[in-house]
């Protein structure tokens, strides 16, 4: 593929609100995580909850959309400057030339959970102010961001639970090859909701204790929430050596269970080789993996074999989901400008929560954070329904093997 | 009529294979009888089949919704004699499964917080491209695209997209089924409808040619009948009926799709067989 020029990003989850408070955490291997304590959750178990996003306010123009996964878009939006660097980008090539994609699982159902308890006890109904479509559907975070940056070009959300986000830097590209449009923002937004706290509790899928990827006693996720952004771009000519580049993507089906991955990890191992194959890159070629990482037994063993299958046990990797929590819909993205990161502040990030790694997963697991010069990395995002998707992400000065 | 933005590499697709049910539309068949004028529309609900190629236990787990999606997609890809197990996959769809949904919000309003395994893992948005790849053996790409009423467009634009950069066949499947009280009474919709498009690379296969030619601002193409037009502006996933009435004509000639404010899709039809 054509490579492009991730021009701006922001991430803003429970270890920071922007990047400077992320990269400090990261470069820590500090967890952001905190006993649950949302809404009237009663489970007992640890969440990555971002500080007040209830008492974010948005523009009175966009007040129709004011539900938590709304609030944490913007939030996510006025850092590290990226609303201003969207409305230049808007400015620049022309409104209806960018376009805006991005990840969710849920949206702002939190919203209709709330309202279902207020139903008129007579008739059943939702309270009359509540807004279907500025909060509950599936596109509002889009349609939300869309008006927010000024953008007039294509928007839509791809919701494949936890690859979303990835998945919509792939789309992205290939949106803007047909040259329909000049640039797009993209990235993720998912925000605590009873729906995927309880849900994933009747899977008996959330642990009871801060979550602990590849850790041989790992017994489930914490949820965790978080808005992620990227500026894609055509790159230009001249870059700095330090820019960031995305360079491969890689999308698969497990076509194997709703709920759980396939044991041999061979959807993960497509995605993979996918991711490198349209980068052009060996696996010799990459020096981190962003591994799902979720803390599920089932998903890093089968991760861990399909990283072992392709890369054998040299090729560093790591999940920073013992920092952030899963956060599903977001995980893709966040992880995403993690791996933005890892090439500029020349640091591998840890793995918060992980005692000991699992000796049955013969991967090169990095559990505390550590320099390195990396040229060229790679991210996973699994997610349910077996939709999976790798990225490759590059170094400008280091872009070509 | 005007374009705002035209794509810089060909966008074109040669349809396939067409899935459609929706209310009173059983198949492709029937459907293109109705939309070629060779039969009335009978007013009737839609009637959803319980998809064949998924074992009885799975098939049980499926809400109404996803037994829309698999059953439409596959009329496509039977219509075209092709393997499901190769393609890639679009799912469009304005919501999720509203019934499920429903179920859950229900549920945690309540006392008692338990929710079935089976509703948590139906409650995400790709259940119908989960259940697909499941039911097909298909471990190609599948992605879930949803922009409200535009969904249409949004599938529309991703699948050529997938397709100019793979030059693969991809199935796209657009699916929108009514949410149950009181969720309807927010986001009404009269009834389901699927349709699906086995879309391939123009080398690699027969069948009319589809072009995506851009965006533009003009107005969308209405149907002169009053039922299908109801049908097309009341429910997101029957956006595209003016394209399918083209094709059950044998008629060339653009159309415009709704999609988003000022940006509609303009397609192209040509090269129909006689």
């Amino acid at each position: 593929m054509t490579p492009l020029f991730l021009s701006h990003y922001t991430a803003t989850s429970c270890i920071g609100t922007g990047l400077a408070a992320t990269r400090a955490m990261l470069a820590a291997g500090r967890s952001g995580l905190g006993h649950c304590d949302f809404e009237t959750v009663t489970l007992d178990t640890w969440i990555g909850r971002v500080p007040a996003v209830e008492d974010v306010e948005l523009p009175p123009a966009l007040a129709r959309y004011r539900a938590r996964n709304n609030q944490l878009a913007w939030l996510g939006l006025q850092q590290d400057g990226f609303i201003n660097a969207a409305h230049a980008a808007v400015a620049r090539y022309g409104a209806q030339r960018v376009a805006v994609i991005l990840g969710t699982s849920t949206s702002a159902i939190l919203e209709t959970e709330i309202a279902y308890r207020r139903r008129d006890p007579a008739t059943g109904a939702l309270p009359a102010e509540f807004d279907y479509r500025g909060t509950h559907n599936i596109h509002s975070v889009s349609e939300f961001v869309r008006a927010a940056i000024g953008a007039q070009g294509p928007a839509w959300v791809v919701s494949t639970a936890c690859s979303s986000s990835a998945k919509v830097f792939a789309a992205a590209a290939r949106l803007i090859a047909t040259g329909l449009v000049d640039a797009a923002v993209v990235g993720g937004v998912d925000s605590l909701c009873l729906t995927t706290l309880y849900g994933f509790n009747s899977l008996e899928l959330v642990a009871a204790t801060p979550c602990r990827p590849y850790d041989p006693t790992r017994n489930g996720i914490s949820i965790g929430e978080a808005a992620a952004y990227a500026l894609l771009e055509r790159a230009p000519a001249e870059l700095p050596d330090d820019a960031v580049l995305l360079t491969g993507t890689g999308e698969s089906s497990d076509a194997h269970h709703m709920s759980s991955p396939h044991p041999q990890g061979l959807g993960a191992r497509l995605a993979m080789e996918g991711a490198l194959r349209t980068a052009g890159l060996a696996p010799a070629d990459i020096g981190y993996i962003n591994l799902h990482g979720t803390g599920t037994p089932a998903n890093d063993a089968a991760e861990g074999l399909a990283v072992n299958t392709l890369f054998g046990s040299g090729t560093p990797a790591s999940s920073t989901k013992g920092a952030t929590g899963h956060t599903l819909g977001a995980a893709g993205g966040l992880e995403a400008v993690f791996c933005a990161l890892a090439f500029t502040d020349g640091l591998i990030p840890g793995s918060p929560g992980t005692d000991t790694v699992d000796p049955a997963i013969a991967i090169h697991y990095e559990r505390t954070p550590r320099r390195a010069a990396l040229h060229h990395v790679l991210t996973n995002s699994l997610g349910f329904g077996g939709t999976n998707c790798s990225l490759v992400f590059s170094r400008a000065g280091g872009a070509s093997r | 009529m005007s374009l705002s933005a035209t794509p810089t590499i060909p966008l074109a697709a040669r349809i396939a294979g067409i899935g459609l049910i929706g209310p009173g539309l059983d198949d492709w068949t029937a459907a293109r009888a109705v939309l070629a004028g060779e039969a009335a529309l009978e007013p009737a609900t839609t009637r959803i089949p319980a998809p064949d190629l998924l074992p009885p236990a799975e098939r049980r787990r499926l809400g109404a919704v996803v037994k829309l999606a698999i059953s439409v997609g596959l009329q496509a890809v039977r219509n075209a004699e092709a393997d499901a197990a190769q393609l890639a996959t679009v799912f469009a769809s304005s919501g999720g499964d509203g019934a499920n949904c429903h179920a859950i919000c229900e549920t945690l309003a309540g006392e008692d917080r338990l929710i079935s395994p089976t509703r948590f893992h139906n409650s995400v948005n790709n259940a119908a491209s989960g259940y697909w790849g499941i039911a097909t053996r298909a471990m190609a790409a599948s992605t879930t695209v949803s922009a409200f009423d535009g969904s249409t467009g949004a599938g529309l634009l991703e699948s050529f997209a997938l397709l100019a950069d793979g030059n693969e066949p991809v199935l796209l499947v657009i699916y929108d089924h009514p949410y149950p009280a009181p969720l309807a009474a927010t986001r009404p919709m009269p009834d389901a409808f699927g349709m699906a498009l086995l879309l391939v690379p123009p080398a690699q296969g027969e069948g009319p040619l589809l072009t995506l030619s851009g965006f533009t601002d003009a107005a969308p193409d209405t149907l002169a009948d009053p039922a299908l037009e109801a049908m097309r502006r009341e429910i997101p996933a029957a956006r595209a009926l003016p394209l399918l009435g083209r094709l059950a004509r044998g008629e060339a000639g653009t159309v415009v799709i709704d999609y988003l404010d000022r940006l509609g899709l303009q397609l192209a039809l040509t090269e129909l067989a006689a």
